[in-house]
């Protein structure tokens, strides 16, 4: 009797380590997207506007830069940044082009499946500090593009710091599971016809990663899709990170503040932001007011 | 009668706020550096509104601003920041404790907008982009500082 229970006992491990397994198998990229890839004429100079646009260097430059450090010192990914979480503190990895400590050695799906799918090279999860439930909206042009523009970027050797997250949270394999809650296909706002507001939430929701703050986040670190930048308590200390758009503020007020920095009242923005800010005076003024719009849009149609 | 009723009403109208205001007395260096602030602010809204086409460029007006903010930059507002007056400790306030823990760097960061300010009064009142770049460059010291030092709301 004792055998036989220890037997089903097994049994049922077995099944459900076998379904556990199945759940939180690594995605692969749609072999639409790959094609997406590689068809498509890679420039550069339209990576670089991705790049400012998806804020790769707020996260991956060298955590000892000045502040309002030149652009081409932000260009260099060496990373080391911490990040402290409810799970555990990030550090930012080397992503230049250094093929020992970076990302040089790497082919543009890789690349693209890291990005958009959060999975290395060598088919573990990444955690999703690094936005790749916002990156997945990103169009395989320009990912292609911004690979386009890595090439361009100076190698660093900086070896990466390891994360300090403790268990269960060290074990990536349990990602997978959270991906299935926290992965989507779609936007969190619905889709707009007009030209200018669609470019906006591609800005906001698949390159800006703005919700990664201003929206708050479940238990378990997934978004609240429901209360779409409605606002959230700062995970790197005290105070609030306010809903978006913030009260009173035109869509010129937005564009001006993403430009220049200066609030409507003319206070400056600190902390986080002001790094937002050097991404966000770089991309094109046509891709600001698209931002505005569609933040004023939301407004005009809150969240259920 | 009516006359001195009417004229408590109108005393108490004018003393209540003031003793409300009593009531939550914020630190004095507090209140001093906001109101430093408001003044940069005041006259940012001159130079940032011109630079942004909110309003019409004025040289004459430019040049004004510009010098206000310089002037208010060496009012030796060091002392405004005496210790045990950060943000949880005082009233109202967002200062960081990394003021006190790297005074050297806060007071470079105060230095970078006098240099800011200075260069930027004389050449706002040259033309529309050099207000811009003169502009841009007092915005630079604002950030450059507020990243470090104050909380974000």
């Amino acid at each position: 009797m004792i055998g036989r229970l220890a037997g089903g006992v097994a049994v049922l491990a077995v099944l459900a380590g076998g379904a556990f397994w199945m759940l939180t198998q690594p995605a692969s990229l749609s072999d639409e997207t790959l094609a997406a890839l590689s068809a498509h004429d890679a420039d550069a100079q339209a990576g670089e506007a991705v790049f400012w646009a998806a804020g790769c260097a707020s996260c991956h430059s060298a955590p000892d830069l000045a502040p309002g450090a030149a652009p081409e010192a932000r260009m260099v990914l060496t990373g080391g940044r911490s990040f402290p979480s409810d799970f555990g503190t990030f550090y930012a990895p080397n992503i230049s082009p250094d093929p020992e400590h970076g990302i040089g050695d790497w082919t543009l799906p890789q690349f693209a499946h890291a990005v958009m799918q959060g999975v290395s090279p060598e088919g573990a999860h990444y955690y999703p500090a690094f936005p790749y439930t916002t990156y997945i909206h990103a169009t395989p042009g320009d990912i292609a593009d911004l690979w386009a523009f890595w090439q361009t970027l100076p190698a660093d050797a900086t070896p990466s710091r390891a994360h300090d997250v403790g268990f269960p949270f060290s074990f990536r394999r349990g990602l997978g599971l959270w991906k299935r809650f926290n992965l989507h296909d779609d936007y969190a706002t619905p889709a707009f016809d007009d030209a200018e507001l669609a470019r906006g939430q591609y800005l906001v929701e698949a390159l800006g990663h703005c919700a990664e703050c201003h929206t708050p986040r479940d238990a378990l670190g997934g978004l609240e899709r429901g209360q779409w930048l409605a606002g959230a308590p700062n995970p790197a200390g005290e105070g609030r990170i306010p809903a978006l758009p913030p009260e009173g503020w035109s869509a010129f007020d937005i564009a001006a503040y993403l430009e220049t920095g200066f609030t409507p009242e003319f206070d400056t923005a600190g902390g986080e932001m002001a790094d937002v800010i050097d991404n966000m005076s770089r991309i094109a003024a046509p891709d600001r007011a698209a931002i505005a719009a569609y933040l004023v849009a939301l407004r005009s149609s809150p969240n259920p | 009668m009516f006359r001195y009723l009417s004229a408590a009403a109108i005393a108490a109208a004018t003393l209540l706020p003031g003793l409300a205001q009593a009531q939550e007395a914020t630190d004095p260096n507090v209140t001093a550096r906001h109101a430093m602030m408001q003044l940069y602010a005041y006259n940012l809204g001159v130079l940032g509104g011109m630079a942004q086409a909110r309003i019409e460029y004025d040289p004459e007006l430019a040049t004004e601003a510009a010098t206000a903010i310089y002037h208010v930059s060496m009012a030796h507002a060091d002392r405004m920041w005496p210790e045990g007056t950060e943000a949880g400790a005082t009233e109202d306030s967002r200062a960081l404790p990394a003021i006190w823990e790297n005074r050297a760097e806060f007071d470079a960061a105060a230095e970078a907008l006098t240099a800011a300010a200075e260069s930027a009064m004389g050449t706002v009142g040259t033309d529309l982009a050099s207000l811009q770049a003169g502009v841009g460059g007092i915005g630079q010291s604002c950030s450059g500082c507020h990243r470090t030092f104050r909380q974000p709301e």
